[in-house]
């Protein structure tokens, strides 16, 4: 079971590659890769740069063309393609199925992975993917149980790489069109959600204030600490909520407010960790772990590599007495977002 | 131009179901599109509840299409899924890949609104493994539209979502069940209470979207009816309506009758207004954020 951790810079790769990592994935500097965020991600002389420095050290590297190109992007996708192809990389991390095609049909010795954005969350999408393309990998949406993982695993011919820890999607990855219908731009679509660029945060009486596009996404008492407004982890009033401990949860903005309870009508903002299941997912033949978070720090990469290299080493070296160390968990809930962590789809409390 | 019914997406009653396609069966719609697409806990329409309104539908003159789940998880949802494939007789709308895989190559199917077919080799593709119409997803574009229609191939047909709360993503979570503090489980689908979904507002009373079970919509309606020109100008073939409760019938004669050129897109417009309760958006059309209304 290897890890897989974010490199959305050349400090942040170094991270990862010098604490453990086995494979860390990047992408270029513009929107084919779902991670375009301003001032992240490669060129082409940083990218190979980036291989030749991860080669060297024993790490793989995946590039993620992840997005879906429209008819007016498509040369510049093929391009990007082209160009990973000539970078020595170890895989293609793909989405689309017309890029999929494209690939294949030009560079079949190309290792490739289904991105967590081409959604496949059964045996038999996966197998679409296998037979069409003869997909490597297939990366998990975060919307599968524990036990769910376990079945896919028992019927899929390909590797199986999950989330480990990171920011939590709530919604199936790929199919998610909440940030475009606010901003207009998609993480299909352009490789963002909620971009930065339709964010304002504004301060008033009531606390402070975070807007997308104008649509307000969540208000914040003076004390309490602020958190990015993706959309389905704002607060909203809904109509007929009878939801106690969400509006708990909502702390002193939990009161009624408009027409409706005001709570995290979708998710709370908090981090995904799988410490707590890593035996499982040892013993059901996931070959990978993944990192979430080319948005973030080389400190975050270089702390999140550490801890997770320590306790798959420990899972690996004897799964039955495997137990999270307190240490690790307190030093992934320090770097986590809203400082705390979930289970979230594997265990579901909410089901 | 023909009409399409898009599959329920709120769980309704059965006998507002059955109610529901008896006036469809009556209505100028030429295409219904039919089954659960939103949360497999939802049964109280079985697949023989299903194909016995797909009959009906038939023998009404409309062509029947069984639609399948959005979000496959469990081994139960795909072997349903496979039931649905295999029922010999109605052709089916894929709305993930898996259920792509198993027609692929099979029986010629319908791609859906929730299978990204952004660009026209994905597109071709499609064509070559047996899609015989798809569904544009609903964040694209007419440009879009219009550079994938240049390129497709002869006998694949072209649908547009044009009417309803949008689709705008789905979760193994239901919201409904969260807003009530009831585990998914035990959630006594409570989503059957909300025949229009959860209206959400933002804290400062604008209405943004919409729960319904694991799926979130538009709290605004998209309403393309006054784009019908345009859509013909780019040879879609068949134009989608969304069900909801109220007004329907309405709608789909409003929508008809400016296709049939005796009523005008403002008018159309005019008389569809009181069934959108928060309002309606085109900016997904227009290259804007979905929200958006661009048609003053």
């Amino acid at each position: 079971m290897e890890l897989v951790c974010p490199a959305g810079s050349m400090p942040a790769l170094k991270a990862a590659v010098d604490n453990g990592a086995n494979a860390v994935y990047l992408g270029f500097r513009d929107g084919t890769n779902a991670r375009n965020f301003p001032g992240l991600n490669f060129d082409l002389d940083e990218a190979r740069r980036a291989v030749h420095y991860a080669h060297e050290r024993g790490a793989r590297v995946f590039l993620a063309i992840n997005t879906y190109p429209r008819p007016s992007q498509w040369q510049k996708w093929c391009r990007a393609v082209d160009q990973a192809a000539t970078l020595g990389i170890d895989a293609l991390i793909l989405a689309d199925p017309g890029l999929m095609d494209y690939t294949v049909q030009t560079y079949p010795d190309l290792r490739l992975h289904l991105s967590v954005q081409g959604s496949a969350t059964s045996h038999e999408a996966i197998d679409f993917y296998v037979r069409h393309f003869g997909v490597r990998r297939v990366v998990l949406p975060r919307v599968l149980s524990l036990t769910q993982v376990q079945n896919v695993m028992k019927r899929v011919n390909t590797e199986v790489e999950v989330f480990g820890f990171g920011s939590l999607c709530v919604m199936v990855e790929g199919r998610c069109t909440l940030s475009s219908y606010v901003t207009g731009e998609s993480p299909n679509s352009n490789g963002v959600c909620s971009p930065a660029k339709h964010v304002k945060w504004e301060e008033s009486a009531s606390g402070r204030r975070s807007r997308l596009n104008g649509v307000l996404i969540d208000t914040y008492a003076p004390d309490e600490p602020a958190g990015y407004p993706t959309i389905c982890k704002g607060r909203f009033a809904v109509q007929g909520c009878t939801n106690a401990a969400g509006a708990g949860r909502a702390g002193r903005a939990g009161a009624a407010e408009v027409g409706g309870k005001v709570y995290y009508a979708m998710e709370e903002p908090t981090s995904l960790n799988v410490l707590d299941i890593l035996p499982e997912l040892y013993r059901a033949g996931v070959a990978a772990i993944k990192v979430e978070g080319r948005q973030r720090s080389p400190a975050y990469v270089a702390q999140v590599t550490r801890t997770l290299r320590e306790a798959i080493d420990a899972c690996i070296s004897d799964p039955e007495t495997f137990v999270p160390e307190v240490e690790w968990v307190k030093q992934l809930d320090n770097v986590a977002e809203g400082r705390c962590h979930t289970l979230g789809a594997y265990s579901r409390p909410w089901q | 131009m023909k009409i399409s019914l898009g599959p329920i997406p709120y769980l309704w009653e059965r006998s507002r179901v059955f109610d529901f396609y008896a006036r469809a069966a009556e209505a100028p719609v030429d295409i219904v599109y039919l089954g659960e697409t939103v949360c497999s806990k939802r049964r109280a329409m079985r697949l023989p509840d299903w194909l016995d309104i797909a009959a009906r539908l038939t023998a009404a003159g409309k062509e029947a299409v069984l639609s399948t789940l959005t979000l496959i998880e469990a081994e139960s949802e795909a072997s349903y899924l496979r039931t649905i494939i295999e029922n010999g007789r109605y052709t089916v709308e894929a709305n993930d890949m898996a259920a792509i895989n198993m027609l692929a190559g099979v029986a010629p199917f319908i791609v859906g609104p929730h299978v990204n077919v952004y660009n026209s080799r994905a597109l071709e593709l499609m064509a070559r493994i047996g899609a015989r119409r798809w569904v544009m997803p609903m964040e694209l574009d007419r440009e879009t539209l219009a550079a994938l229609q240049s390129s497709r191939s002869a006998n694949l047909e072209t649908e547009v979502f044009v009417f309803g709360r949008l689709p705008l993503s789905f979760s193994a979570r239901c919201f409904t069940a969260r807003a009530h503090n009831l585990p998914k489980d035990e959630c006594g689908f409570r989503c059957a209470d909300y025949p229009e979904g959860m209206p959400m507002q933002t804290r400062e009373g604008q209405s943004f979207l919409n729960l319904n079970g694991i799926q979130v919509q538009s709290g605004e309606t998209y309403n393309l009816v006054n784009e019908i020109g345009e859509l013909r100008a780019l040879k879609v073939d068949i134009l989608r309506l969304s069900p909801q409760p109220e007004g329907m019938f309405e709608i789909i004669d409003a929508f008809r009758h400016v296709m049939d050129g005796q009523l005008e897109s403002s008018a159309a417009a005019g008389s569809i207004a009181p069934h959108q309760t928060a309002g309606f958006c085109d900016g997904y059309w227009h290259g804007a954020p979905g929200m958006h209304r661009v048609h003053v």
